[in-house]
């Protein structure tokens, strides 16, 4: 018995604490084999690495504090990018309607998105899925089925793109304030801003009334279907947001460029439930959950760890995260 | 002949079944009857090997028998139908596959023969009388044609005793008069069908004998001729129970909640109701009565199809909850667990829900004011926890149904619905639930209280509807009333002599 008592002690401790040891770990590790680690450029060149990511990665956030999910993410922040960089360099616009109409656009997603899981009761995961082939589809058709950029060649032997990316655009990219590079602050701002929302307003505690029992929240007199639809309307405008960071730090527009982001946000957003045993999406979690894998990639890449074996390490750390937070569950 | 005797089942803390000795001939029709909690389904679960052990001993023509499991029944010939049809159905596969499960899952062939399964389902059907295509979808079946799938499925099995249990709740007239037509029918093939109802009419018209249960004992069994509805009744309640009930003498002022003729989703058909401040209305009915309906029809969940809700003279016939709260009505749901509150959240999260807004800065919360509130109505309702940061689950089933309602409490409702209040929850907070609708009356709110446990609503209520197949079959005051004459009219008792 008392070995037993042990054992379970200490696994809630490390259901609560498992995530930060191990990137506490992890830097420990990193930093007294690496010397240069722990330098400032480094350090922010994680931060930077991950601000995507992370961006996407609250989107879904959002999503799954109502106990949904929302695939098209990565699609939306594709979308977005290629939608500003369409705007500057081929039709020549400043940069105040390319930062804005994205951002509209991603919104305008959402509702559509909360449109089909709502009334026409599909299962989230197949409307976002949908989805995310529709959005893939139009941008591509939209981009003339090439990447946007300074200078390209337009289509039809018109010449060269008359507009360029404009600077204020790629600040958001490639700028920095006080030597942090300006996507860094937009990650952070927004991930403060979604922690705010979820846990000191009624609208978040809603949201995960929603998604812990539908029936009862329904039944305590909460408009469900209106707190769904801001749900997916906050992670499509977050997507977006996303989408025009990674536009802008590459100085270009392609839908593709979103995708691959989709499964490494899912995976912070997951690894974000195991944080500090919260045990259900958050805002706090899923910034750290990006940072973890940001932290173990880098400090691999410079150990020489070949980067097209980076996906094991993403899988290992997932599943470990997944395995505390369910198996605490399943009790 | 099967012959069940001295059966006893315990479960934690209930003694289900004592001693019960339950005999049935073949081919013969016999319904077990007895007020919610007599032990019916119980008694039935034993036969069909739903729970692992029992004590007393089962003989099937004399030939004593264990059951321990479905497929122990299912080897000794003895089927079970549930109300819950579609646990027991794969609703995306065909009426042939559904009939044929056992012999596919069986079968020694790769590959399946599907002309066969075909071939043979259609002849159960047939045999039955019954005109379905064995190759539609499940899910696409009405309620009746599911249960004739699951009697197929039996038939298939060559099952010689079939138990239905509450089979004809849900279905319309037609349907449960088609029902009849095959019980006459597998009964002539020597299949004995033992039948659960609360509805006495349906069961002195097809059943040959009658046993009554009664607090986990049998009463005795009866050949129907030799019973009257009314005799039935009074073998079930047995004695009177005595009156435990805390009766706060509230007067009753002008109407808060008038109900016009009132339609909708769940068969309810014309309701006619009326709550006056102070006052608490029974709903008394038995399950399936459509007491739930109503209840969740009031409450704006649910699609009102014809006529009006008016509360304190103003129309206020609600689309959503959301509606249904706004204007000042609250509702303890029947499924706590499923309905009523978050069992992964904490005690101040679930009771401060409904109110949230009352305790915000603008959009912010005040966590300050939050748990201040819920420390205080935790004391206030007596919810028994560690604390207001406790999960709900990890409270007693008393105690999480004292959150249900405390949610609302802190609300400005004026009507109160309680649906099934005290189901499942232990005599001591049963008495301090009934304490708090009291101090609702006091205060001037009107209660609705819906119930099946009759007693309940006699101790409890100023006056009662008995409803039948989702409408008002009676209105009655409860000082005027007894539990045969609620029994009688909600068992359809009424509906014949008037």
């Amino acid at each position: 018995m008392g070995s037993n008592g042990k054992k379970f002690d200490l696994f809630n401790f490390l259901y609560k604490y498992g995530t930060i040891i191990v990137i506490l770990a992890a830097v420990l590790f990193f930093s007294l084999t690496l010397e240069n680690f722990m330098n400032f450029s480094n350090i922010t060149n994680i931060f930077r690495s991950v601000s995507i990511v992370a961006l996407i990665g609250l989107a879904i956030t959002m999503s799954l504090t109502i106990s949904g999910f929302d695939l098209s993410v990565g699609a939306i922040a594709g979308f977005a990018s290629v939608i500003a960089a369409k705007f500057m360099v081929v039709w020549e616009m400043g940069p105040i309607p390319a930062i804005i109409v994205p951002l509209l656009v991603g919104i305008l997603i959402g509702c559509v998105n909360a449109f089909f899981i709502i009334k026409m009761n599909i299962a989230d995961m197949l409307t976002t899925l949908s989805m995310m082939f529709l959005l893939t589809g139009i941008s591509i058709t939209f981009q003339n089925g090439s990447a946007i950029y300074n200078f390209m060649p337009l289509p039809n032997l018109g010449g060269i793109a008359p507009g360029t990316m404009s600077k204020a655009f790629l600040y958001i990219g490639q700028g920095k304030i006080l030597n942090i590079p300006v996507p860094v602050i937009i990650m952070l701002v927004v991930a403060i801003l979604a922690h705010l929302f979820l846990n000191q307003t009624k609208y978040g505690r809603y949201l995960y009334m929603i998604g812990s029992n539908e029936e009862a929240a329904k039944l305590s007199g909460i408009p469900i279907n209106r707190y769904k639809l801001i749900a997916y309307m906050m992670s499509g405008f977050i997507a977006a947001l996303g989408g025009l960071v990674l536009g802008a730090r590459l100085g270009s527009g392609e839908v593709n460029a979103g995708a691959p982001y989709l499964m490494d946000a899912v995976a912070a957003a997951y690894i974000g439930f195991s944080v500090f045993g919260i045990g259900k999406p958050n805002a706090f979690g899923t910034l750290i959950g990006a940072l973890l894998m940001g932290v173990l990639l880098n400090g691999l890449i410079m150990m020489d760890f070949p980067y097209y074996s980076q996906d094991i390490v993403k899988g290992i750390v997932l599943v470990l995260a997944l395995s505390l937070t369910y198996y605490k569950r399943k009790e | 002949m099967l012959k069940m005797k001295g059966i006893t089942k315990t479960f934690p803390g209930v003694k289900a079944l004592e001693n019960v000795d339950f005999e049935v001939g073949s081919g013969e029709v016999h319904a077990l009857i007895g007020a919610n909690g007599a032990g019916k389904s119980t008694l039935m679960k034993v036969l069909a090997g739903a729970y692992g052990g029992y004590e007393g001993d089962i003989f099937i023509n004399n030939r004593k028998v264990t059951i321990n499991n479905p497929i122990d029944a299912k080897h000794n010939g003895i089927v079970i139908v549930y109300q819950e049809v579609d646990t027991a159905l794969v609703p995306h596969l065909t009426v042939a596959e559904n009939i044929m499960m056992d012999y596919i899952i069986q079968q020694k062939n790769v590959f399946m023969n599907w002309k066969k399964i075909r071939r043979f389902a259609k002849q159960e059907i047939e045999a039955l009388g019954l005109d379905i295509n064995v190759n539609r979808l499940v899910s696409g079946l009405s309620l009746s044609e599911k249960q004739m799938v699951l009697i197929g499925r039996a038939f298939f099995h060559k099952a010689k005793y079939l138990i239905l249990d509450e089979p004809t709740a849900p279905l319309s007239v037609e349907e449960t008069e088609k029902l009849f037509e095959i019980v006459r029918k597998i009964k002539n093939e020597g299949i004995s069908v033992i039948f659960i109802s609360h509805r006495l009419d349906e069961i002195f018209k097809i059943c040959e004998k009658i046993t009554v249960l009664k607090d986990g004992k049998n009463v005795g069994t009866f050949n129907t001729e030799d019973l009257t509805i009314d005799q039935a009744v009074e073998k079930m309640l047995g004695r009177k129970l005595e009156n435990t009930y805390p009766k706060v003498e509230a007067v009753a002022g002008d109407t808060l909640l008038e109900v016009r003729d009132l339609s909708g989703t769940g068969g309810v058909k014309n309701v006619n109701i009326k709550v006056r401040a102070g006052e608490i209305i029974g709903l008394a009915g038995l399950v399936g009565g459509g007491k739930t309906e109503l209840c969740k029809l009031l409450f704006g969940e649910g699609k009102i199809t014809d006529g009006k809700i008016i509360l304190e003279g103003k129309n206020t016939t609600p689309k959503t909850p959301t509606d249904a709260v706004e204007n000042g009505l609250a509702l303890v749901p029947e499924e706590r667990r499923k309905e009523g509150i978050f069992v992964n959240e904490t005690v101040e999260t679930n009771i401060t829900l409904p109110t949230l807004k009352s305790y915000c800065r603008g959009i912010f919360m005040n966590k300050g004011k939050i748990k201040k509130v819920s420390c205080e109505n935790i004391k206030k309702v007596g919810i028994k926890t560690p604390g207001e940061k406790e999960l709900v689950r990890n409270l007693s089933g008393g105690n999480q149904q004292k959150v249900a309602i405390g949610k609302w409490l802190l609300s400005v409702a004026k009507v109160f619905i309680f649906d099934e209040a005290t189901k499942g929850v232990d005599v001591g907070s049963k008495a301090e639930i009934y304490e708090l609708i009291g101090g609702l009356v006091k205060q001037g709110k009107g209660v609705i209280y819906a119930s099946c446990e009759f007693s309940e609503i006699l101790g409890l209520t100023d006056r009662v509807y008995v409803m039948y197949n989702g409408t008002i079959a009676k209105e009655l005051i409860t000082k005027e009333t007894t539990e045969e004459e609620l029994l009688y009219y909600s068992a359809g008792g009424g509906l014949n002599g008037e």
